[in-house]
């Protein structure tokens, strides 16, 4: 292309920043994450310590991973992809620096506010409604510097991934400021602006969609850059690509019901959840086969390359979470899976399979590109984090799903005269041996998380081009 | 003449769909194809100016 820049021209420093602290923020995430799953067998690690509490630290954990982590490697990504397939650097001069410090702030503020027992209580999104309006003003200024990039761009056409990050930047303003309207009765105290059933729906409209566009359509712009970019070769299908863009964003908004089955929301809104959460398997399918295929006819790649390896296991994580959602969204089966394990498994084989995973391969293709090197400090010890990663993800899912189903059942078995079979503490007990899996599982994943660590600053220590590409025949 | 709010949700049912069907027909025809393809490549374009960043693999001629 005649209109491409030189290297040093794109904005990399904030690229660089929020790279580092998705790594920070992993380790942070994953920590927490696993002194509460210990906590749950030995109740005994709260140390009678208020702030940490499994009820305080639990938001502490989805808070850091999903904001510290995976909003951290969303903000790295598109701001690299939308300069790069723009061919212009970043739109807002001072502000791109503010979506940094700004969006850091916040998370410190949560890792603060939520130990000492400030919370809304609405599930991710706990934070007092100060830290919201700096939240909301950080994300308007993302969307500023982000479509800003857009509009002032040197190529005609917008490249597929853009239009997936646009598309949740978009929809997470709408999401946070419309669920966070409300009612402050003091600097740390408020109440929302909704009431009853009406306040339900809000809620999961919000965290069903803050799945849906966050954790899910944010990362599949990741998808559309970094697994061609790894791969080596085109997307497989571009129009596929399209169609995958608009039937996600049209049919995921319509979800949120089906976190509420059985509840005081209206029947016929239930059914509507449900369905569209049914229907929602197709443009999830059709999407990570795109991904997947694209790797077809060049296959081998995945013997040698433990980066691609991340990038296509996660969308295979991608597929099945995928798939058990819409399942887990029909009313019977969720009468079986709500409030059990089963629905802890589920979330983490999306969020430690298809997001971290996504992330990891992309962060790993990032650092050597950002820090002038030609490859990370280690392939090996990347080959290591893979498999730490991917058993520590497969024993946690083995053992929720194991955990939930065994729960969901002893909840409703009924003896012949009617009375409960089980008490709730029996399913408690029975659940002890997998919470110890799980516990396993999460520090194997704490484990590869402290690997990428040491792997990143090694590369970024190293001296300018010093490592250079291993070539394989 | 008022709609029934059936009818209504009937209708935007139909013209979602439809608007579902134009979009499969305009991505999925052949005029496009030209086009997505220097779309799908352009990512790398990006390089020509820089060295090709590759850890594992060299192996694209």
């Amino acid at each position: 292309m005649t209109t491409t820049l030189e290297h040093s021209s794109y904005n990399y420093k904030v690229v660089r920043q929020f790279t580092v602290m998705t790594v920070i923020w992993g380790i942070v995430g994953t920590l927490v994450g696993v002194l509460i799953a210990a906590q749950l067998i030995w109740p005994v690690l709260n140390f009678d310590t208020p702030w940490l509490t499994y009820s305080r630290l639990r938001p502490l954990h989805t808070n850091a991973v999903i904001f510290g982590f995976g909003t951290s490697a969303l903000f790295a990504s598109s701001y690299y992809v939308v300069q790069r397939t723009c061919r212009t650097a970043l739109y807002g001069g001072k502000l791109v620096a503010f979506t940094f410090w700004g969006w850091q702030a916040v998370i410190v503020l949560a890792a603060i506010t939520l130990p000492l027992g400030y919370t809304s209580s609405k599930e991710y999104a706990e934070l007092e409604w100060p830290i919201d309006i700096l939240l909301a003003v950080v994300w308007v200024s993302y969307a500023i510097v982000f479509f800003g990039t857009i509009i002032k761009r040197k190529m005609s056409h917008i490249y597929v991934a853009n239009w997936f990050f646009g598309g949740f930047i978009i929809t997470v303003a709408v999401l946070h400021i419309g669920n966070s309207m409300v009612i402050p009765i003091s600097m740390t105290k408020s109440y929302s602006l909704y009431s009853g059933a009406i306040d339900a729906m809000m809620q999961w409209w919000y965290g069903h969609n803050a799945v849906g566009f966050l954790l899910t359509a944010g990362f599949l712009g990741m998808m559309y850059y970094f697994v061609p970019k790894q791969a080596e070769r085109p997307v497989y299908s571009y129009r596929l690509s399209i169609v995958h863009f608009w039937a996600l964003i049209s049919l995921y908004i319509w979800a949120g019901p089906h976190h509420l089955h059985y509840t005081a929301l209206p029947d016929w809104v239930q059914s509507v959840g449900m369905v569209m959460s049914m229907v929602l398997f197709l443009p999830s399918w059709g999407g990570m086969i795109n991904g997947i295929m694209t790797l077809s006819g060049a296959w081998h790649k995945l013997r040698h390359d433990p980066i691609l390896r991340f990038l296509i296991v996660s969308l295979s994580f991608y597929g099945m979470s995928t798939f058990e959602g819409p399942m887990m969204a029909i009313k019977s089966v969720n009468a079986l899976s709500h409030y059990t394990d089963w629905t802890i498994g589920h979330v983490h084989s999306g969020a430690l399979g298809w997001v971290a995973m996504i992330s990891i391969g992309a962060m790993y293709h990032l650092i050597p590109v950002l820090f002038n090197q030609g490859r990370m400090y280690s392939i090996k010890l990347i080959n290591v984090h893979f498999w730490l990663h991917t058993v520590g993800i497969v024993l946690y899912i083995v053992a929720m799903w194991i955990s939930g189903v065994m729960q969901g059942l002893m909840w409703r078995a009924v003896n012949a005269d009617g009375t409960l079979t089980y008490s709730f503490v029996e399913s408690l007990t029975a659940s002890y041996p997998f919470y110890f899996i799980r516990f396993v599982g999460g520090l194997l994943v704490v484990a590869g998380f402290l690997l990428m660590a040491y792997n990143m600053f090694k590369t970024m220590y190293a001296q300018d081009n010093s490592l250079k590409p291993i070539e394989v025949a | 003449m008022m709609m029934d709010y059936g009818t209504l949700r009937g209708l935007i049912a139909l013209l979602i769909f439809a608007l579902f069907i134009i979009i499969v027909v305009w991505s999925y025809s052949k005029k496009r194809k030209a086009s997505f393809d220097v779309a799908a490549n352009s990512i790398f374009d990006e390089d020509n100016n820089e060295k090709v960043n590759k850890q594992e693999t060299n192996n694209n001629v």
